[in-house]
């Protein structure tokens, strides 16, 4: 891997409830390179999302980051004041939403809002953000972005409202946009072009990026690494074709088990028995076992880490000591 | 737009149309104008004759045409207690009722607004709090009794404001103004608070109510992730999109603060159109009340024309759509 962009080490976020405390992302350990896509996949409920918001400090109270350290670059900011955090969200870690059309202030003009943020994060002229604005519109592929800057968000279709969100979370050059299913309410066809669009800057800009979405098409297309996530905690990290080629946890081999084919000729779909525990429910050990087709005595108990396994790293006691196996 | 603001001009003459109609068919049923003017020892011949001067044996619809015809002119006839042409009587009074309810507007607008938002921003505070109960207060208490209380405390127990009147005015040209003496000003603020009341405290639930929801919407969520100050968010962003809808119901309000004013201008002696109704009610002053349920009409529909058109000036998406239809 080149220089680390972000680096997250045993990341708790707990949210206080009045039936106590309840632990939402449980020992989150991640990174990202520049220019890389790190994927992070997972059901409803996982914590991706959550994952995200914790990364760019948006987590809204009654929940908060309870442990572990989240690092910009070499620079930790999981501890920051709110100001000083402001000034990186836009600046320095871009964010991008699930749904563009709710993204945009409806009451002002495209350019204004991609001059707003401009300008909150650099000292530019208004003549120059503006100027700027429309360089952006033309990179993120909106035609006659001269006349388009001065339209209202109503104005532009779904996959055009991406693209002007892609603009606004690119406005400042952050190292890190961290896209929260960005394509989950899109158009299928336009779906591959925002996917396309984004993998396309990243690399031009060395961007960092964590997609987090629930898409494994998505994922395969896009991401070079791959998280997979299951009740707050990361069941298997690795590179794309390990994980989803080759998937170890035995979690991961269900949900890349569950991708319908074109070839299949089955009746029903293939899907992993029972659901994800809620988050006042989670079993003691590993949070899969009640779920997992090899589970074993162990699995009830204790608590898997995180081991090394080829090019992942897999948190299952099937690989522990015995390394390769199952 | 000129198709819009011609249908909704059609629709206020018809609207006026119907009024007019109630207007004039009250001189028909609610008694006989005739025993108001003269007394009752009065022969049955003279009683003849002034009908017959009157136009009151005339046909219905020719009486209404009179009628009609007299009121687009501005003859409103004469009124039955102070044989004086009731549009001079209701031109006296005008001023006293519009300053009134300009100030009670202001109030509940500028206090509404900004306790609303105050509300909304701070929700867990003991001052937010406060409000919100204090606002309960005020929704739920008869204006009336507002009046008698404040009455009671800042002109009986504490002797600060006048109790009633609107202590000296100042002419210019046909207006009559109480903002020029500082009698005149002192005398503006009980009513001003008692009549503004209401509107005041719905303002406030309505503000803080529509600015929660904005603040949960994805925009401001995204504006937050695109690092813009907190001010930017609040003011910027939230507090433009909270006032769409409150533009509607404040403009309405203020149609009502005119049509009800008749109470506190009765609590206070204030010599405006709403007492003179009062008086007339109780005199059965037919052509004052009549007159006076036109103007209360006229203003209404103005009002309502104006705050359609100021939705348009506010929302652009309003902008076009409007314009699409036209």
């Amino acid at each position: 891997m080149t220089e680390t962009v972000l680096s997250v080490r045993d990341l708790r976020v707990a949210f206080e409830t009045r039936r106590g405390t309840l632990t939402a992302i449980d020992g989150v350990s991640l990174e990202i390179g520049r220019g890389e896509i790190l994927g992070v996949v997972g059901e409803s409920g996982a914590g991706k999302s959550v994952t995200g918001s914790a990364v760019i400090g948006l987590i809204d109270p009654p929940g908060r980051i309870a442990g572990g350290e989240i690092r910009l670059g070499s620079e930790r900011i999981d501890d920051l004041p709110p100001e000083k955090m402001r000034r990186i969200r836009g600046r320095r870690i871009g964010m991008i939403f699930q749904d563009p059309l709710t993204s945009l202030d409806p009451l002002y003009r495209v350019g204004e809002q991609i001059v707003e943020t401009i300008r909150t994060h650099t000292d530019l002229s208004a003549k120059t953000a503006r100027a700027r604005a429309i360089d952006l519109l033309t990179e993120v592929g909106i035609p006659a972005p001269e006349r388009r800057i001065d339209g209202y968000p109503h104005e532009f279709s779904g996959g055009m409202r991406q693209r002007v969100v892609i603009a606004l979370a690119l406005a400042a050059e952050p190292e890190l946009i961290i896209a929260d299913e960005p394509t989950t309410a899109l158009d299928v066809s336009v779906q591959a072009q925002v996917i396309t669009l984004l993998k396309r800057l990243c690399r031009e800009h060395g961007t960092a990026v964590m997609l987090v979405t629930h898409d494994m098409g998505v994922i395969a297309e896009a991401a070079d690494r791959v998280a997979v996530m299951y009740s707050g905690r990361i069941a298997e990290i690795g590179p794309v074709a390990e994980v989803v080629r080759a998937p170890r946890h035995p979690y991961a081999r269900g949900l890349m088990g569950a991708i319908p084919t074109l070839s299949d000729t089955a009746e029903r779909l293939t899907q992993i028995p029972g659901s994800m525990p809620r988050l006042t429910a989670i079993p003691p050990g590993c949070a899969f076992h009640p779920r997992c087709p090899n589970v074993f005595g162990r699995c009830r108990v204790e608590r898997p880490e995180p081991i090394l396994v080829g090019g992942t790293r897999v948190a299952c006691h099937l690989y522990d000591a015995r390394g390769e196996a199952a | 737009m000129l198709a819009f603001l011609i249908r909704r001009l059609a629709q206020a003459a018809v609207v006026l149309a119907v009024v007019g109609l109630i207007a004039f068919a009250m001189f028909r049923f609610a008694g006989d104008p005739v025993n108001q003017i003269v007394g009752p020892d009065t022969p049955v011949s003279e009683r003849a004759e002034i009908r017959k001067s009157l136009g009151l044996d005339d046909p219905v619809l020719l009486q209404f045409g009179r009628y009609a015809g007299n009121v687009l002119r501005g003859d409103f006839g004469i009124s039955y207690q102070f044989r004086q042409p009731v549009t001079t009587l209701l031109a006296e009074r005008m001023p006293a009722t519009l300053e009134l309810a300009f100030c009670a507007t202001l109030f509940a607008l500028s206090v509404g607004i900004l306790m609303g938002v105050y509300c909304a921003l701070r929700r867990e505070t003991f001052l937010a709090k406060l409000f919100q109960a204090i606002s309960l207060v005020g929704v739920s208490l008869p204006t009336f009794l507002i009046g008698i209380l404040l009455i009671f405390l800042f002109s009986v127990t504490l002797g600060w404001l006048p109790s009633y009147g609107r202590g000296d005015t100042v002419r210019i040209g046909g207006w009559t103004t109480g903002f020029l003496t500082v009698s005149g000003l002192k005398a503006l603020i009980l009513p001003s608070i008692t009549l503004g009341l209401f509107q005041m405290t719905l303002i406030m639930r309505l503000v803080r109510a529509e600015m929660l929801e904005v603040l949960r919407t994805d925009y401001i969520r995204f504006a937050r992730a695109r690092g813009l100050t907190t001010r930017a968010i609040h003011f910027g962003h939230a507090l433009k999109n909270t006032l769409v809808p409150v533009i509607t119901i404040a403009g309405l309000q203020l149609g009502s603060v005119i049509a009800f004013s008749i109470i506190t201008e009765t609590v206070f002696q204030w010599p405006g159109m709403g007492l003179l109704f009062v008086q007339a009610v109780q005199n059965v002053d037919i052509p004052i009340m009549s007159a006076y349920l036109l103007l209360v009409a006229a203003i209404f529909v103005t009002i309502n024309l104006v705050v359609d058109l100021l939705y348009t000036v506010v929302d652009p998406r309003l902008r076009t759509s409007v314009g699409r239809t036209a």
